[in-house]
């Protein structure tokens, strides 16, 4: 230890160690193991599916050898690939109808002056994250089986409407994000310039908003490809996607291809997570 | 509420104003409304009608659904005799929400903690590695946990291989494996609420209390604890919320034996082919969500009021 | 509680008004809590002119210029530029640009596309809004950087990128908020020259916004100076700074010495005035009848220290000399009880200048001058 000033007459040894245990001010006793705890509890069932995904023989915990067999049969499958292509399918619609309802909505609520009803739009946009999904889904399920009846109409335009409904939010945040840190001031400059109001949107609006943009679009696909409760119960016959394929395999025993798909739909959203928010880094600059 | 001190001008300007703010808020309004709110009132209207013989609903009303609930109608002679498991399940659901939460507390305040006090460059990533498990699929997340929990997953290899036990500890499809499914959901959930709280804390205000003789749990559990109050609260809520409502949790790890809420509701649309009474149930849930709303709000309004 | 005087300038002709302001109101927000940034302000200002708005931040000025401009619409009165109503029109129809405070430059368009974006949104022919981007870069001399990205020039580089995107569209008022703020000293300096220049050379009438007075002076063919939503005085530079008609311009602009005083009556077209220790001396009138309490105001520079046997028009006791090289300023306590701040140029020779000394002053003749 460096100096100690000499002690006061009557300072015992023990206060004195305490306070200079009480240098490293920040550290609270524990508290460091059960950060590390939690970072290596949150990521080791993970890395344990995805590193027996490699495994070479069937058993999930023996480890034989590296092999990309069931990776193999996980492509050949009927079954995988048909949901699979349902899942990129819904998504992609779902994404670009929220996106852009939520682009519209991000302007309208962002950078204006208080207005009448803003909270409860605000509620209704982000409803989605309120009420629990399982109660969204029954409804949703109450309120299509209705429809079907009366119209007769089918389809998986329910399921992609459905999506388009819970991806909102999640799009929506980003680009309010981005929004709010655009002052009004260059669309000011534009005007100043002769830009009417769409050609403002056109010109600098949009293009500085593009990054929130994207982030939001990423956010509603992931969430989407990832959806299980609300597609459990929305979704007709033929319209499996690979998240009610993996339960219906789990159903019926565990396979090591179901540990390959895993594998790969992790690896998909965690690449978009990545791309996400290293964009949304260079957006802070 | 016009005011006369504007002229005509502004006026017509804030008019414009207001219709484009509101066409460009249809979309996603009506979306959402029609999707998934409207509903809600369809789910409310169905739980007073019959079931339907293949699933679906039939147009007469009854309060079937929600007698259903607690009591149970003799085949014989037709009298209520007293059901508690729907009750049970509900019970159970809150408990185990309940403890999820409180777990989840425990474990993601240290690890709340632990992230802000790491430099300031470093948060993004650390944030970023917590945040990134929610990112990927529940379904899967759950399954590679039932895949470490099961008796030939790695916790029982690990604890037999070290010796502590004989046998693999059947821990699966008990309302332990949930309870720890429950946690490790929704940890995220927990710790960025706790970590925008924590971040705000000036640590000056530890340093005075070190300097005034507290030693560290008394510095916790007096200056700290209280600043991090509304993140605690944040995170509960998080938490309780969506735990109350799980469905693929219980559904792996409990095994069709441990059900919460969210099993029981979709069992009423699936195989039980009950609609009126998932939604009745469906409908409680959302009581119990609502006052747990309500109780959150209370108590933020009571810490600002506190504050003053 | 404005005036404009449309008085011939030095040149002796009659230029026309470009931007004319009536009865000019603006208040943000409603009821008990409305502000008014701007009082039932009138205002003329020329073709040709370099016109400035200088006051202190509050006092109204960047609001009257982002009324001209079209970011906000008055709460009443009219606004008329080259003679045509432009009240109610949105900013993307008036031919005024403007130099933001920031410069708030698109980041995303190099400084080329900047420059030319006033064009392109005119849908002018790309070969001719070629040319005068062109034209404008090397007005303000940035060739070189016509395909750098914004955020690669320095404060000053931005700066002129701002002036000729503006200047591009050649516009027939050209507006600027504070444009010089950011910028150090020196760089200032050259910049209000070049903007000067420039004005002289476009012929494009120049508003320009600043609460720096020496700035206002240097630069300015007019100058309006506001307080409180209101303008208190409009005229050019030497008007103002001589014949400041209101204790607050006074005060404002340059330094000034201010003393209480009665008015005892008119001899001629001077008043005579009575300061609080007795003393009488003729004062230069504003042309307002003043009667009873009034101030009056003496500018250091026309006060000197009395020499070979001068009879002092007033004495003090030497608080505080500073010697700035050009001139002595020497800080007086007179017998009321008031600081009188005098700059003498001359030499101090034989003039006793120690702490607390009684030092007598002389004025020059109109250096005094009565205030509202």
């Amino acid at each position: 230890m460096a100096d100690t000033p000499p002690l006061a007459a009557g300072a015992t040894a023990r206060s004195t160690r305490r306070r200079m245990r009480a240098r490293d001010l920040k550290a609270m006793p524990g508290f460091k193991v059960a950060g590390w705890a939690c970072i290596f509890a949150l990521y080791l069932p993970l890395v344990v599916l995805v590193v027996f995904s490699f495994n070479d023989n069937r058993s999930v915990v023996k480890w034989t050898e590296f092999s990309l067999r069931w990776y193999e049969a996980a492509i050949e499958n009927d079954g995988i690939r048909n949901a699979a292509w349902m899942s990129v399918k819904v998504a992609l619609v779902a994404t670009v109808f929220s996106t852009i309802a939520a682009t519209m909505a991000a302007l309208a609520t962002t950078r204006t002056a208080a207005f009448r009803g803003q909270g409860l739009a605000y509620g209704i946009i982000n409803q989605p994250l309120m009420i629990p999904e399982i109660v969204t889904a029954i409804s949703t399920l109450s309120l299509f089986s209705l429809v079907k009846q009366i119209t007769g109409v089918t389809g998986v335009g329910y399921l992609m409407a459905a999506h388009t409904a819970f991806c909102i939010p999640f799009a929506y945040m980003p680009i309010r994000a981005r929004l709010e840190d655009m002052t009004l001031t260059l669309e000011q400059a534009g005007a100043d310039l002769y830009a009417t109001p769409w050609q403002t949107f056109r010109y600098i609006t949009l293009p500085l908003l593009m990054p929130g943009i994207l982030a939001g679009a990423m956010l509603a696909f992931v969430v989407s490809l990832d959806d299980v409760i609300i597609t459990l119960m929305v979704a007709g016959p033929g319209e499996t996607t690979l998240p009610i394929y993996i339960l219906g395999a789990l159903r019926r025993g565990i396979t090591p291809e179901i540990n390959a798909v895993s594998t790969i739909l992790v690896g998909v959203s965690v690449l978009l997570v990545l791309v996400l928010f290293l964009v949304q880094g260079k957006m802070k600059k | 509420m016009t005011d006369t001190s504007l002229t005509l001008a502004e006026q017509e300007s804030r008019r414009r104003r207001r219709q484009t703010r509101r066409a460009l808020l249809a979309p996603a309004l009506i979306i959402i409304l029609t999707i998934s709110i409207m509903p809600l009132g369809i789910t409310a209207l169905y739980s007073f009608l019959t079931p339907g013989t293949y699933g679906g609903v039939l147009w007469e009303f009854t309060p079937n659904a929600y007698v259903q609930f607690l009591f149970e109608r003799d085949i014989f002679d037709g009298t209520l005799q007293f059901n508690d498991s729907y009750l049970t399940i509900y019970m159970r659901s809150i408990g185990l929400a309940f403890g999820a939460t409180i777990g989840a507390l425990l474990i993601g305040f240290p690890t709340a903690y632990f992230i802000a006090t790491k430099p300031r460059e470093q948060r993004n990533f650390w944030l970023f590695l917590i945040t990134l498990p929610f990112w990927t699929n529940l379904l899967i997340r759950t399954y590679a946990m039932l895949l470490i929990l099961r008796d030939e997953g790695l916790i029982n290899l690990s604890l037999m291989g070290v010796g502590v036990i004989e046998r693999p500890l059947s821990i699966l499809y008990t309302d332990t494996a949930v309870f720890i499914g429950l946690i490790y959901t929704y940890l995220p959930f927990m710790v960025l609420p706790l970590y925008a709280s924590l971040e705000k804390l000036d640590f000056r205000l530890v340093e005075a209390g070190y300097d005034l003789y507290a030693n560290r749990f008394q510095v916790l559990r007096h200056i700290i604890a209280p600043i991090a109050k509304p993140g605690i609260i944040a995170g509960c809520i998080l938490v309780f919320i969506p735990g109350l409502g799980a469905y693929i949790t219980p559904a792996l790890l409990g095994g069709g034996k441990k059900l919460m809420i969210g099993n029981m509701i979709a069992i009423q649309f699936g195989s039980s082919r009950n609609w009126p009474f998932g939604s009745a149930a469906a409908l409680i849930l959302m009581a119990l969500v609502v006052i747990a709303l309500l109780i959150y709000a209370r108590s933020v309004s009571k810490g600002a009021r506190a504050r003053g | 509680m404005t005036s404009d005087t449309a008085k011939a300038p030095e040149d002796g002709t009659t230029r026309r008004s470009m931007i004319s302001a009536r009865e000019l109101t603006k208040m943000f927000g409603q009821g008990e809590s409305a502000v008014t940034a701007l009082d039932n302000v009138d205002i003329k200002i020329r073709e040709n002119e370099f016109f400035t708005l200088l006051g202190p931040s509050g006092c109204g000025k960047t609001t009257l210029l982002r009324l001209i401009a079209g970011f906000e619409l008055p709460t009443s009165g009219t606004i008329e530029l080259d003679g045509q109503d432009i009240t109610a029109l949105p900013p993307h129809v008036r031919p005024v640009n403007t130099v933001f405070q920031n410069y708030a430059l698109f980041p995303h368009m190099t400084v080329s596309e900047n420059i030319g974006f006033g064009l392109k949104m005119l849908g002018k022919p790309s070969g001719e809004a070629d040319n005068r981007v062109k034209q404008m870069l090397s007005l303000v001399q940035l060739e070189a950087m016509a395909n750098r990205r914004t955020d690669q020039l320095s404060g000053g580089q931005q700066q002129r990128v701002a002036l000729a995107r503006a200047l591009a569209p050649a516009p027939k008022v050209l507006l600027l908020d504070e444009p010089l703020a950011a910028l150090d000293l020196k760089l200032r300096k050259n910049m209000q020259i070049e903007l000067k220049s420039l004005q002289a050379e476009t012929g494009i009438t120049f508003i320009f916004v600043t609460h720096d007075q020496e700035e206002a002076l240097t630069m300015s063919d007019r100058i309006a100076v506001m307080r409180d939503g209101q303008i208190l005085q409009i005229g050019t530079p030497k008007e103002i700074y001589d014949k400041p008609t209101h204790r607050f311009v006074a005060d404002f602009i340059g330094d000034i010495n201010i003393l209480e005083a009665e008015v005892e009556g008119a001899e001629g077209d001077q008043t005579r005035v009575r300061l609080k220790d007795g003393t009488t001396m003729l004062a230069r009138s504003t042309g307002a009848d003043t009667q009873g309490h009034c101030a009056v105001a003496l500018r250091p520079e026309s006060i000197r220290v009395a020499q070979g046997g001068e009879a002092p028009a007033l004495t003090g006791q030497l608080e505080n000399l500073v010697y700035m090289g050009s001139a002595h300023n020497l800080h007086l306590r007179l017998g009321s009880g008031e600081e009188l701040v005098v700059r003498h140029g001359g030499s101090t020779d034989g003039i006793d200048l120690s702490p607390g000394a009684q030092v007598g002053v002389v004025i020059a003749p109109g250096g005094v001058r009565v205030l509202a």
